[in-house]
Parts: C-alpha cells; structure tokens; sequence
C-alpha cells in the first residue's frame, strides 16, 4: 500500500492481502481468450438478456440459441450439463430450441 | 440499462492518534495500526464532517495537486484497509458465533493447590468480603491423585498444541511444596510422552521461600510472580498475618534471596491497589530499583460494593496520573532501546504488535481452566471452589453445557455496551470474575472502568506511534522476544 504503512503484524496481513489482489489473475483477461458465448452472464453484454422494451420478443437472436452456445462451446462447462464427458446426448431430442427445448430433461451427475 | 455505482463514503471504526508529528489510525474492525502519509490522512480530514461522494473526494484530492489516477488509487487502499466505508457495499457484522468452539483444546491449567494461606490480606477476593467461594466441607490442599488426573486432562484435551503450561496458584502455593514438586516431575514426563512441552509458573507471597525451594525454581525454570504491594508502611497496610502483624520483614530477605538465585526466569511483582495504597511511583521504584525485580504490574483491587478497602473515587485518578509518569519513563527506556519493568505498558504494547481483536476478555474457559484442591474445574482460579461456577470435574473431564453457557456470555458480542467502544479488541468487556462479583453476571461488561481502559489504550497507542517512528528495531525485538515468564 502507498499511503498507509502497516505498523502491527494485523496490519501487515492486510497489506500483504492488498499486493496479493494487485497481482491477482482476472479471469478471461489472458491471452488467447478462451471461448465465450456471445452474451454469456460471464462476458456482461447489455442487450442480449431482454430487447429494448424490456422483453425477449425483439432480440436479434432467439434466448434459446444459449443452449447449444453453452452447451457445445463454451469453455466452462458449468452452467449447462457437459457435453465433452457425461451427457453427450442432452440435446439429441432438440432439433430445433425453440421449438424443441422442452424435451430437454434435467440432469443428475 | 445500467446504473452506474456512485459510492459515497464514510469513515470507517478507527481511533486516530498523533505521535511524533506522525499520525495513525488503530483500526477497531482489525486491530491494525496504520501510519497515515498527508494524502491519506486529508481523506479522513475531509470525511470528519460526514459522508462524501467519491467523486467529490477525487476532486478534493485533485484540488490539492493529486492527480485523478493517484486519488482512486488512495481511495481504493484506504477502502480495501476498512479505513472508509462505501455505502455501496453491505458490511454485514461477522457473525457471532451462537456458541464457542466446544473443541478449543485446551493450553493451560492453573492449579489451586492448596486454598490455604498463612497471611490474611484483608482485600483477599478468596477470602475476603467480596469472596465467591464456598470451600466448606472440600479439601484444603490438592492430593496426588487429582494433581495427576489434573495434568493427564490438559495433555488429553490440547490437541494440536505443543507447548502447555501449568500455573501453580492458591491459598498459598509454597504451603503445598511436596506436591507441586510431583507435579513438575509427573507433567514434564507426560508432555514428553505426548511430544509436548510444559511450562510451569507460580504466584506466591514469598513468606515461605527457602534456598532450597529457590533452587528448584530456578533449575526447573519456573516463572515467578510474586503478589507484593510495596516499601514496608504498604505492604504492612493490608499483607498481614492473621495475627495482624506485617508480613513485610519475613518477605523482604527471602525476595532478595530469589531474585539473586532464581536466573532463569524474569521474577514479577503483582501489586494490587486499594485505599491508601495509590503511591505508585514509590512503590514502583521500591520493587524495581531496590528489591531488583524485573516487571511490575499493577491492579486496583476488586470489589463490589464500597469496601474499607476499594479505592476511593479520586485516587484512581491520582494512580492513572502515576502510570502516565511510567510509561513516559517506558517510552524514554524504549527510545534508547532499553527495557522498562513496567508491565502496564509492556502488556498492552504486546498485544497491539500483534493486533489482538478478542472475541473474549481473557482465555478463562475456553483455553485456560482453573482446578480447585478437590478437582473441580472452573473458568479461571478466580473461580476456583465457588459452587455457582463449577465448570466440570478433572475426572468426568470439561461440563460442556456450562462452559458454552459461560463462553456464551463472556462474548464480546454479546456485550451490548461494548458495541460502539473503540477499545473492545483488547477489552472485549474486561474480567469475568470482576463483572460476576460487581454486577452478580460473568457476562456483563466492566462499566466502571471503560474510561480508565480508553485512556489506558489511547496512551499505549501513542507510545506505540512514537516508537514505530523514533525506534522500530524496538518494536521488531520486543515482537520477537520470547515472553520470559
């Protein structure tokens, strides 16, 4: 820290805990950047989650079209079940989302 | 749409001080103590009025030639240290335990070996007006047995510790020799086994001390404290024998004695102050210059109601202006480097090097437990032998419902008064047993003292200040010097 100089073992420890958070790794900030969905919660874009008048109706892309982007692309394999090693066949009864997203079941690991 | 955040900020819990033309700020969330340079302590200037917005603050700043990118950095380090608030962010209390860590092991015994005492102090809080104990029909002097089982408890119960200690306690210790002797053999033995070590320690009054026994303390390196209230016409005042007499003339040879052959641990004097015996200067100088001990500490005496003994209102402003002069005297030692015998200051400096926050005044109960001659536990050898505190027994081991209980109401949390008081890192409220006997509940804060507490903290940390400025190699040693007794 630059303006307050630690002067008791206490204080010590928060200021070793204030370099720590200079140095800290911001997840996504590294180069290469992994994957990430166009409007994933993670990379916060304003305008995906509701259209102008506040609803889903307008967006240029379909709310559901996450499904596949979460579930194929993305790097983290959290959100929406893991098609790389246990539920390779959570979307093989969903041609089309929109239409189709209902029988997509939910999923016990 | 996006709302952009416009913190507005506050100052934080802190005290602040000044110390040579530094100034510092003890952090009461954290027990910290910071230096602040003139930018940070402008911040706090500017917020003493009340909250500001961040933007304001950085222009305030700018105004005084920081530029934009220094004073959110400023702003962002004073805030990440809980020097200010935002009230942006929610600052949930930590939450208060509902009950203590019932697993805390254990680290130190005070034994009450014996509960009898061949003087007849007449502010005595074991024997005295104000005595919590009822020893009728239980064993004056502890037996083997329960000295053993009493040892075999601690090892048992303080997993994970390495080192444990045992303090021999009374009545009056020394009328109990032969068994502290087992004891110190018996435990040094048992930790040894147990891949620990053991420390041991005893008060005494120093009217039964003969060579021999001054030789065992010594090899056996046992910490010494012996309670003494000063020069003769002091000491005589309420240190007597039942027949009246003073004690004074049987102590002083046999201190002299101890303090000559007893090298390996420093040998404290605990004085207690009462009616009349508020001449600390002289008692001080007395102790330390003349009879040669190494630390003395002061205490004013407990009491309840107003006793013959209980220092009257005044005085204790007059013994406060004395301990002023000390720690001037601790302070001027410390700045060329030498160590001043006065414990009052020495404690507390202690515990702000390590930024102690205390979720309990004192270890009584939690890690430390007192045993009376029959082997009943107890918070404390405050508490030893009083039927209202009984916390358990060292053969069916620890009363866990009555310890929670006690640990319940000893929290700092838990002390409504405390709340808002900068001092409570340290305080946490003061002595259980002092707030049982005053106020009839372990758990109620001392409000008789906060202001001397305050005042006490507040002098500390400007000692503590001046130091870090003047001598922080003292502060580095006195952190690492490994506590003596």
């Amino acid at each position: 820290m630059k303006h307050l100089r630690p002067l008791n073992k206490k204080a010590a420890r928060i200021d070793e805990a204030a370099s720590l958070l200079e140095e800290d790794v911001v997840a996504l900030q590294q180069q290469p950047r992994p994957h990430v969905p166009m409007g994933c919660s993670l990379a916060f874009s304003p305008g995906w989650e509701v259209d102008a008048g506040g609803g889903t109706a307008g967006l240029c892309q379909p709310v559901e079209r996450d499904i596949y982007d979460c579930y194929v692309t993305c790097f983290w394999p959290v959100q929406v079940p893991d098609h790389v090693n246990y539920s390779p066949d959570w979307a093989s009864n969903c041609a089309v989302a929109t239409k189709d997203w209902r029988n997509l079941d939910l999923v016990f690991p | 749409m996006t709302v952009m955040l416009s913190h507005r900020y506050r100052a934080g819990e802190y005290r602040s001080f000044a110390a040579a033309d530094a100034r510092f700020i003890y952090v009461v969330g954290a027990g910290s103590i910071f230096q602040l340079d003139a930018a940070a302590a402008q911040v706090l200037d500017l917020l003493e009025d009340g909250a500001a917005d961040h933007g304001d603050l950085v222009r305030a700043l700018g105004d005084r030639g920081m530029p934009a990118a220094d004073a959110y950095e400023l702003v962002r380090e004073l805030r990440f240290a809980g020097v200010i608030l935002s009230d942006q962010a929610a600052y949930a209390p930590a939450p208060a335990p509902d009950h203590p860590p019932a697993d805390f092991p254990l680290q130190a015994l005070v034994l009450n070996i014996t509960n009898q005492c061949n003087l007849a102090c007449t502010y005595c809080y074991e024997f005295g007006a104000d005595k919590i104990a009822t020893p009728q029909g239980k064993k004056k002097y502890m037996s083997i047995d329960t000295a053993r089982e009493s040892v075999d408890l601690l090892i048992a119960q303080s997993a994970g510790r390495k080192g444990v200690h045992i303090t021999f306690f009374g009545g009056e210790t020394l009328m109990n020799f032969p068994l502290l002797k087992d004891v110190v053999a018996y435990a040094t033995d048992r930790a040894r086994q147990a891949g620990k070590t053991v420390g041991f320690s005893l008060t005494t009054n120093a009217t039964l001390l003969t060579p021999a026994i001054i030789q065992f303390l010594s090899d056996n390196e046992i910490g010494v404290t012996v309670s003494m209230d000063g020069p003769p016409d002091l000491q005589d005042r309420h240190r007597v024998y039942k027949s009246g007499k003073g004690s004074y003339a049987v102590v002083e040879p046999r201190l002299r004695a101890l303090i000559a052959g007893h090298r390996t641990r420093a040998i404290t004097a605990r004085v207690t102050l009462t009616d009349g015996v508020t001449d600390v200067l002289r008692i001080y100088r007395h102790l330390k210059d003349d009879l040669g001990f190494h630390e003395v500490g002061f205490a004013p005496v407990t009491s309840g109601d107003a006793r013959s003994y209980s220092l009257a209102a005044g005085e204790m402003d007059g013994v406060l202006a004395q301990f002023h002069l000390l720690a001037d005297e601790w302070l001027e030692h410390a700045i060329a480097g030498r160590s001043h015998g006065f414990s009052n200051v020495s404690e507390t400096i202690s515990e702000l090097i390590q930024g102690v926050h205390k979720s309990h005044p004192c270890g009584a109960g939690l890690g430390l437990l007192g045993v009376s001659p029959s082997g009943d536990l107890s918070p404390c050898h405050r508490f030893t032998d009083a039927d209202t505190h009984t916390m358990g027994h060292v053969s069916s081991g620890i009363d866990r419902d009555r310890q929670r209980d006690f640990l319940a109401r000893g929290h700092v949390d838990a002390k409504y008064e405390c709340q808002s008081c900068w001092a409570r890192p340290l305080c946490a409220g003061g002595c259980h047993h002092e707030a049982f006997v005053r106020y009839g509940d372990t758990g109620h804060a001392n409000l008789h003292y906060c202001d001397w507490i305050r005042e006490w903290t507040d002098r500390c940390l400007r000692i503590y200040g001046e130091l870090a400025v003047k001598n922080p190699a003292f502060l580095e040693r006195f952190a690492q010097r490994k506590a003596l007794s």
